[in-house]
């Protein structure tokens, strides 16, 4: 019997703000425990939440980006659920008016483009972290209690596991290149859940659905799918029922465990939260935001390749984050040769960054000073031997290239008023090489260039002195 | 609106409350009369009026993402039951109702 899979997600995504959805406390990773929360928070008697307007803006910029309907008018709504995450003892999150529904965002598979429904998206608080020991007691931070989320989910048109890999993928590209989040699992700021479910090819209604929570990479989600697919088609092939339940994948065995079996639809009470007043979300404003949306990484691709003629791979490593595609299209604007700064963006600094295990973010190197150096390359100031130093001490120090090798007197030697005369009395003593190179030992120049070189301490233009070499040398 | 016994545990199973076997009886009682005095407002007729899910006379309330730190943290804590390196301690609890 075949069978067709039903796939669905559920992607939370950490919104970059200063301060908290509702309360002033502010964001922050790796802060002391419990020192970055408050009243509000903690939903002490006579407080209020109070929301922050990033939080609105930040997922209108996701709404718009995947092609989504915002709605105009939406509240926050109260999740009741008891649990130590959170001494409120709900969630506050929009569950009847979301900030926006009916979007998708279209994927590639095995050269096949398919556009994934996405339901719906809102905007809601984070809980607390809990850290379970082994001596029966849990340890709770409520730093990230209040951190707002902004919960993606699609509609269940996703069929098969790489369909799903390939989804999370153009996702997470789209949400990072609208800047709203930093897309890092290892980090939490994004976090899947997923669901899968079976039925027999030309069975209308859908199967059984299981959920998968909190998986830690996206190769992890297709394996987990891939693994469903083949339990659960087992289950239904030897007549039993798959049971509406949460599995867990487990890492060492690829295979996927049962946590809980669910008893029907969870109560959680939902009803408007009495604490905010509803919102209206004006065209003006989305038109606002609309025009602030960065350019989105499929434009970005589009014009490396098409307009600035550079090789798939290149543009694919400069597009891997916003911030090197940010940095590489300022060295661009400030008058950069396109190749050229690619190159230098992922031979140089990227490799510059690795070594140090650092971010562009937290170098001296600046897109006006790259750019000025690989100007200094283009018109011949320097040689791309010296070129290697003016990096080292531009990137190290944030040193202006241009300022550097006037200073260090690394201007490469072009002059032919002052090469000639060199390359005469260096061809005068060394007859040996005149000899050999008459006999069409072509090495013979090479070695005549290194003694120029010497006496120019490297300076001397290599493109000049070969010419200039030729010429004396037919002469003689 | 009825209220039977058993909507009464089950409430009482979600707000992490106990109680009395004996008391059940009562508080379904209780409970139904409450109930049945706010399903009073259903009596009211409300054919073409806009369904509102707020009573306050403004929307849209937004404040600028400004973070503050709070100055009395020590306060906040003396609410915890107990602390263990600025972590509060509560008995272990793995699995939550369902999911957030």
């Amino acid at each position: 019997m075949n069978f067709k899979s039903t796939i669905g997600f559920e992607v939370h995504f950490e919104l970059k703000t200063n301060s908290k959805i509702f309360s002033p406390s502010p964001v922050s990773y790796g802060a002391k425990p419990n020192t970055e929360t408050n009243v509000i928070d903690w939903a002490m008697p006579g407080v209020l939440p109070y929301v922050n307007k990033d939080v609105y803006r930040l997922g209108i910029m996701v709404a718009l980006a995947t092609h989504s309907h915002i709605l105009p008018n939406t509240h926050f709504d109260r999740k009741n659920y008891y649990y130590p995450d959170s001494p409120k003892a709900y969630q506050i999150t929009q569950f009847y008016q979301p900030l926006a529904r009916d979007g998708y965002v279209e994927i590639e598979v095995h050269g096949k483009k398919k556009r994934i429904g996405i339901h719906e998206m809102h905007i809601e608080e984070d809980a607390g972290k809990n850290t379970h020991g082994t001596n029966g007691f849990s340890y709770v931070d409520l730093n990230r209690q209040g951190v707002p989320l902004l919960e993606v989910v699609s509609e269940p048109e996703i069929a098969d596991p790489d369909e799903g890999y390939a989804y999370l993928e153009k996702l997470r590209k789209i949400v990072q290149f609208t800047g709203a989040s930093d897309v890092k699992m290892e980090e939490g700021s994004m976090r899947v859940d997923t669901n899968i479910s079976i039925r027999p090819a030309g069975q209308k209604e859908l199967g059984t659905k299981v959920e998968m929570k909190n998986l830690n990479s996206f190769e992890h989600v297709r394996k987990s799918l891939a693994y469903e697919e083949k339990r659960q088609a087992q289950v239904l092939l030897a007549g039993g029922r798959v049971q509406l339940s949460t599995r867990r994948f487990d890492e060492a065995t690829g295979k996927t465990v049962l946590e809980r079996v669910k008893e029907g639809d969870a109560d959680y009470r939902y009803f408007p939260e009495p604490d905010l007043a509803p919102d209206h979300i004006s065209q003006e404003w989305i038109d606002e935001i609309a025009a602030t949306l960065p350019r989105s990484a499929e434009e970005r691709y589009s014009q490396y390749v098409n307009e600035f003629g550079l090789k798939d791979y290149d543009a694919q490593v400069l597009l891997q984050t916003k911030e090197s595609s940010d940095f590489y299209d300022k060295t661009v604007a400030a008058g950069a040769d396109p190749q050229l700064a690619a190159n230098w963006m992922n031979t140089q600094v990227n490799g510059y960054l690795n070594d140090n295990r650092v971010s562009l973010a937290d170098i001296k190197l600046t897109p006006e000073n790259l750019a000025a150096m690989i100007e200094l390359i283009k018109n011949g100031t320097i040689s791309s031997k010296i070129a290697k130093k003016v990096f080292a001490e531009t990137i190290a120090n944030g040193t202006d290239p241009k300022k550097y090798v006037e200073d260090q007197g690394m201007v490469q030697l072009s002059d032919t008023s002052v090469l000639e005369p060199m390359v005469k009395a260096v061809v005068d003593s060394n007859p040996q090489s005149v000899e050999d190179f008459k006999n069409g030992k072509d090495r013979a120049i090479g070695y005549l260039v290194g003694q120029i070189m010497k006496k120019t301490r490297g300076k001397a233009n290599p493109k000049v002195i070969n010419q200039l070499l030729n010429q004396e040398l037919q002469k003689r | 609106m009825k209220i039977t016994e058993e909507t009464i545990k089950h409430v009482a199973v979600l707000s992490r409350l106990e109680i009395n076997k004996n008391d059940i009886s009562q508080v379904t009682e209780q409970m139904s009369s409450i109930i049945n005095m706010a399903d009073q407002l259903s009596e009211v007729n409300t054919e073409g009026v806009e369904e509102t899910v707020q009573v306050v006379d403004r929307d849209t309330v937004f404040r600028e993402d400004k973070p503050e730190h709070w100055q009395s943290r020590e306060e906040l804590m003396k609410n915890v039951p107990e602390q263990a390196n600025g972590f509060i301690k509560v008995p272990v609890i793995i699995n939550k109702d369902e999911d957030e």
